[in-house]
């Protein structure tokens, strides 16, 4: 058994025993990263030297605990002080940022040692990772096929072993759909649990961090350090943080579990739909209440999304002018011009696409139309999720429609926004979802969605654990032909 | 069905500059989309209040004390056209 083969929690273990060091285990990292990210391309940046350094500095501190000496990966949106962060456009491209992201100094100050930023969707942008204006990531599995977006790079680094754990975001499902491509754990906090002070935005009222971690153990470690109130983050909610890994009991007797029948429908894949009800089978077994519920607004949840995301999208993306930072277009001689040809040429065309949209659908004449209509959907969609959790603990459904596709085979917008059918309801209602392993289908690892209360991700892991504990598709791991 | 007309306004407004192709293919793929996204008036609204975010908060204040910010030269260091400590752009009137 390699480092690199080890979770979060079993490095932890090894480095309080003193039985390795934190240089051993950077190492052992590197040259994994060395050996197979030619081919998976999650990283956009490595931070190799510097990572040595700070685990240099920790064997002689001989300070263990939690994520001390221990690599990481983060999304490219997470503002990294003196650390290119790019969001995978060329209008950031040489962006360094003066300041830490509240997420990425928190994990610093626990003397994690970031590995490095990871590739993504332009701007968050996208389903594949094939939006990334540098290059497409690959996933683990199967290197012709996508590793899901937008934080593709994420989940295929910790898939691929290039990482323990690494943080995304996810504003439609961006940290759950590539978690479930890729057959890692990947958790969506509840809007507000987590700061995105530092976070380059995309739809400020979806948006939110999350953790992208091997099994569930590493993802409640991980979310102990990165949540909280952040008084530079004024939709940070000040609700006390619980000890996360004290709900992992392995126990959910009696535990409420819903499924909502609009989630086992027509256009999800029956392969998928199958393995997830087996999954409710082994709830079932373990002590849980296990009841078909309906969301009967799910349908309307995504031509909604199309509407609200690319309207805050249009309005965060303004700054980007060619004044303050990123790319200028020297060539013109006016002001306006300069605006006009340097986002041109800095944007890539899903980026252009969605300003447009979003541009369209608040101008003046469409607001009450398309904008205002979408905000009050959402407040059928929320309300009908309020309904199910007055009798329910967690609801439980497949993350994705598909499995991982293949590059180049979805290139109709319409159809890549499609993925996003089972994710986006749970952002639009500002709710906690994490997506785990739950099986194979030709392969290709399947993914399930869990859905909690709003700041109830404690009774989510508690639910995933449980799963998990009692199954074995979170040991699986990719062959990547390199070995 | 949008216009190419509709199409280089909201550019304008947009801050944009597309090409014809591009015009063109926008013109076609927002129209495709908003057809899509139609499917909202199916559903009846009235007396629905809009859900802006899911949080019960609304103005969050501070007290207005002096606090170390970034330095400027942080700041400018990732501008393109720098003069004097200041941001340059072309002229603007």
């Amino acid at each position: 058994m390699e480092l690199y083969e080890l979770t979060l929690h079993e490095l932890k273990d090894l480095l309080k025993k003193k039985e390795v060091s934190s240089k051993e285990v950077v190492k052992s990292f590197f040259s994994r990263i060395k050996k197979i990210d030619n081919k998976v391309k999650a990283f956009v940046t490595l931070c190799e030297e510097e990572a040595l350094e700070k685990a240099c500095e920790c064997d002689q501190q001989q300070e263990y605990d939690g994520i001390a000496g221990i690599p990481y990966g983060l999304k490219d949106i997470i503002c990294t002080r003196g650390v290119k962060t790019t969001c995978c456009s060329k209008i950031l491209e040489n962006f360094i940022p003066p300041y830490d992201a509240t997420v990425a100094r928190k994990l610093k100050e626990k003397k994690g040692i970031l590995a490095g930023k990871l590739n993504m969707d332009e701007f968050a942008m996208g389903s594949s990772t094939e939006n990334s204006a540098f290059f497409p990531t690959r996933n683990p599995w199967d290197l012709e096929r996508v590793p899901g977006g937008s934080s593709g790079g994420s989940a295929a680094a910790v898939a691929a072993g290039e990482v323990p754990f690494a943080l995304g975001t996810d504003t439609g499902g961006s940290i759950r759909q590539p978690a479930s491509f890729c057959g890692v754990v990947g958790l969506k906090p509840t809007y507000g649990r987590v700061s995105r002070w530092g976070v380059v935005a995309f739809a400020s009222s979806l948006d939110q961090v999350g953790v992208f971690s091997r099994d569930v153990r590493d993802c409640a470690l991980v979310m102990n350090i990165v949540s909280g109130h952040d008084p530079m983050d004024s939709t940070s909610v000040d609700i006390e943080v619980p000890d996360y890994e004290s709900f992992l009991t392995g126990n959910i007797k009696g535990l409420k579990v819903a499924y909502p029948r609009e989630y086992f429908q027509q256009g999800v894949d029956e392969k998928i739909r199958e393995t997830v009800k087996k999954a409710l089978h082994k709830f079932e077994d373990l002590g849980a209440v296990v009841e078909e519920v309906t969301l009967p607004h799910s349908e309307y949840a995504l031509p909604a999304y199309y509407l609200i995301a690319p309207a805050e999208a249009s309005a965060n993306l303004a700054r980007y002018d060619g004044v303050r930072y990123g790319f200028r277009d020297f060539e013109a001689d006016n002001v306006v011009q300069m605006f006009s040809k340097t986002r041109a040429a800095g944007f890539g065309d899903e980026v252009k696409r969605r300003i447009m949209l979003g541009t369209y659908a608040l101008s003046s004449g469409y607001y009450d139309a398309y904008y205002l209509k979408a905000l009050k959907v959402r407040r059928l969609i929320s309300r009908d999720f309020n309904e199910v959790f007055k009798d329910f603990d967690v609801i439980v459904g497949p993350t994705t429609p598909t499995t991982a596709f293949k590059l180049g085979e979805q290139s109709d917008p319409l159809q890549l926004y499609m993925n996003d059918i089972l994710t986006v309801p749970i952002n639009m209602a500002g709710l906690p979802g994490i997506s785990i392993p739950c099986g194979f289908v030709e392969g290709l690892p399947v993914g399930m969605q869990i859905i909690g209360r709003p700041f109830d991700e404690g009774t989510l892991l508690q639910a995933a654990y449980s799963y998990e504990q009692n199954t074995d598709y979170h040991t699986v791991k990719p062959v990547l032909g390199v070995e | 069905m949008i216009s190419i007309r509709e199409v280089e306004h909201v550019a304008l407004l947009a801050r944009l500059s597309l090409s014809e192709k591009e015009k063109e293919i926008f013109a076609e793929q927002l129209s495709t989309i908003l057809d899509y996204i139609n499917k909202l008036n199916e559903l009846d609204t009235d007396g629905v209040e809009p859900l802006y975010h899911i949080l019960p908060i609304y103005n969050i204040f501070r007290e207005d004390e002096v606090k170390t910010g970034t330095s400027r030269e942080d700041i400018l260091a990732n501008a393109p056209q720098v003069e004097e400590g200041q941001y340059k752009v072309p002229k603007i009137i």
